[in-house]
């Protein structure tokens, strides 16, 4: 052993000299030098490491249980005074009028419209941006155009929100008439933008994904690059564009600051987008901002619209979860 | 080897010594150089001076080769020879691939099928294709699959039933999914999907059908039935099948090409070839020295 830096069963000719080494098989072969490597303690930095990066895992969960428990607390505590049958009975909301009433459905029907204003404007043109991008853009311009795409999403929603007040509302205004200064539609189609990048990016994936075995068969049978796309290629795709499309509405239902700024706050069992009307997440900026005070009922009830929000946005992205984890698996091939 | 005169007409096949699918490869192939030899048959296709290129990768290096009319031929060679390349050529398939070109002629019935008018969107509907891996669409039903030609051509058949039907039963599936035909094709097995792929490609009744390594993914029986079927359909059209199987080659094919490193190394009739091999390259490959 001259050399001592040199690996132990390197060579077959060394065995017996690291078998001495060690001190437990002065004749051994090979084998009898490995236990020692092998029982070598576990660096104590991996454990450390190990325990950090749990923690780290752990903090997200904790907070995600935290927030169920204290909006399930808080509206527990909000339908002991308000009937489950008011909540959604009743279709008027003013819990802060001396007449209260407790109807959720003037701020459901707030959301809803909304999101689906924001859905037909991000479907077909997040749709359609996907499909140039995976099937005929070259390789060049995609590169570029998807993270240029991207940066939409990027954007402060608030910039979103005076973008619909000052800019878009106005501009529809000449278009559209009787159309108010605060409404649905400004704030609809500007969410639309806003989810666009989801839409194209999740869906451009989802249409990318899809097996050159498919394109080749449907070349091979005789169609055109067209049919091909859209008769074979885009239906493939159907589960990851599904799911794309509904953690679109997922984040449109959970958009705050856009509504808020740009929809008006007046809670309205409508679906004439051309009103003020009020989303659940805006009435919950109201509420929050505004002087009323804790532990009362009117206070409680953003845990009660908060904890609609949460079931549905959970709901969906559950559904997309689903949908995307149906597509990776390769139900496609 | 394309310097043999072409019969004037297409040549039926002899009468009565006709091969069934039962006698021995052996007097299939007596019978049919008997035959052949009468009258040689039509060149359906052929290649000339045919070169191809993945980006700077010369995979064809000027291959020339005839694919009789309603004869099975048989390509065969070592990984990366060439042979999906070259029968990928025949249908303006290679041309899908980014990067990829081709120069050179490739005939169907005397015309060329890279004439700069020619569409070929119409040359694969002559030509069909069935591919390694069974790529049935899984977004459609067993009926959708086998008449997915048409409607992806958007054209309209005037009895689509019983079109599927026709087939389903030339490929030899229509009666293990006859009660199945609104399923989805992907729940089928591999030889059932392989099978459906081919139906797929019979329905538009093309005129020569390539098979490119189509039993590679099977198990040995669906393969058998694969190899059955061709034997069936070489009545009807003329087959270039693609395999890295010699045994298949000699139980399949009428004639049998050779490839290496993108050449074409010999071309004859399968007995000749595997017995009397005139190239010590060919030798060499078909009694396991290389590849």
């Amino acid at each position: 052993m001259t050399s001592p830096e040199r690996h132990p069963d390197a060579t077959g000719a060394d065995a017996p000299a690291s078998g001495e080494r060690s001190g437990r098989t002065p004749s051994g072969p090979p084998p009898a030098a490995v236990p020692s490597d092998l029982l070598r303690p576990r660096a104590r930095s991996e454990q450390v490491v190990r325990l950090v990066l749990f923690v780290c895992a752990l903090v997200s969960i904790v907070t995600t249980v935290g927030i169920v428990v204290v909006l399930v607390r808080e509206s527990a505590g909000f339908f002991a005074e308000v009937s489950l049958a008011e909540f959604f009975g009743d279709s008027q909301w003013t819990p802060l009028f001396d007449q209260k009433h407790f109807g959720i459905w003037p701020l459901l029907a707030g959301t809803l419209l909304t999101t689906l204003i924001a859905v037909l404007v991000a479907l077909p043109f997040g749709l359609l941006a996907a499909i140039y991008l995976a099937e005929f853009a070259p390789e060049r311009l995609r590169r570029v155009l998807k993270p240029a795409l991207e940066v939409l999403a990027g954007i402060p929603t608030v910039v979103y929100g005076y973008f619909a007040l000052t800019y878009v509302t106005p501009a529809l205004q000449l278009v559209v008439p009787g159309l108010a200064g605060f409404n649905a539609l400004g704030p609809g189609i500007v969410m639309g933008i806003m989810i666009l990048p989801i839409i194209a990016s999740l869906s451009e994936d989802a249409i990318y994904a899809v097996p050159a075995s498919l394109r080749e068969a449907s070349y091979a049978l005789g169609a055109g690059r067209l049919r091909t796309v859209f008769r074979v290629v885009v239906p493939s795709a159907f589960s990851g564009i599904g799911a794309s499309v509904i953690l679109g509405v997922s984040r449109a239902i959970g958009e705050t600051m856009i509504v808020a700024i740009a929809a008006g706050q007046q809670p309205r069992l409508t679906f004439d987008p051309r009103v003020p009307i009020e989303t659940m997440t805006a009435y919950i900026v109201q509420i929050s901002l505004g002087d009323t005070p804790t532990g009362t009922v009117e206070y409680r009830t953003i845990f009660a619209v908060g904890l609609c929000l949460f079931l549905m946005t959970l709901v969906l992205n559950i559904a997309a979860y689903r949908l995307r984890k149906r597509m990776l698996k390769g139900g496609l091939t | 080897m394309d310097t043999v005169l072409a019969a004037p007409t297409p040549t039926p096949r002899p009468s009565g010594g006709l091969p069934s699918p039962t006698t021995t490869a052996g007097e299939r192939a007596a019978a049919l150089a008997a035959a052949d030899a009468v009258a040689r048959p039509t060149e359906k296709m052929s290649a000339h001076d045919l070169h191809a290129w993945f980006g700077k990768a010369e995979a064809l290096k000027g291959i020339t080769l005839p694919l009789l009319e309603r004869r099975v031929t048989a390509i065969i060679g070592p990984s990366g020879c060439g042979k999906s390349t070259f029968v990928r050529c025949l249908n303006r398939m290679h041309e899908v691939v980014p990067g990829a070109r081709v120069a050179g002629r490739v005939l169907l019935d005397g015309q060329d099928v890279y004439a700069s008018q020619v569409n070929p969107v119409r040359v694969r509907r002559r030509v069909g294709m069935v591919f390694q891996k069974p790529n049935p669409f899984p977004t459609m039903s067993i009926r959708e699959n086998t008449l997915a030609g048409l409607r992806l051509g958007g054209e309209k058949a005037p009895d689509p039933a019983g079109l599927a039907e026709k087939a389903l039963r030339q490929a030899a599936l229509w009666d293990e999914v006859k009660d199945i035909l609104g399923r989805s094709g992907s729940g089928l097995s591999g030889g059932q999907q392989q099978r459906l792929c081919i139906a797929r490609a019979l329905a538009l009744e093309p005129e020569v059908l390539l098979m490119d390594e189509p039993c590679s993914a099977l198990d040995p029986i669906a393969t058998a039935r694969i190899e059955e079927l061709i034997h069936g359909l070489r009545e009807r059209y003329t087959i270039v099948i693609v395999t890295h199987n010699m045994q298949q080659a000699a139980r399949v094919a009428d004639y049998t090409a050779f490839f290496h490193l993108g050449e074409l190394v010999e071309y004859d009739r399968t007995d000749v070839l595997f017995t009397r091999p005139s190239r010590q390259r060919t030798e060499d490959y078909i009694t396991g020295r290389f590849g």
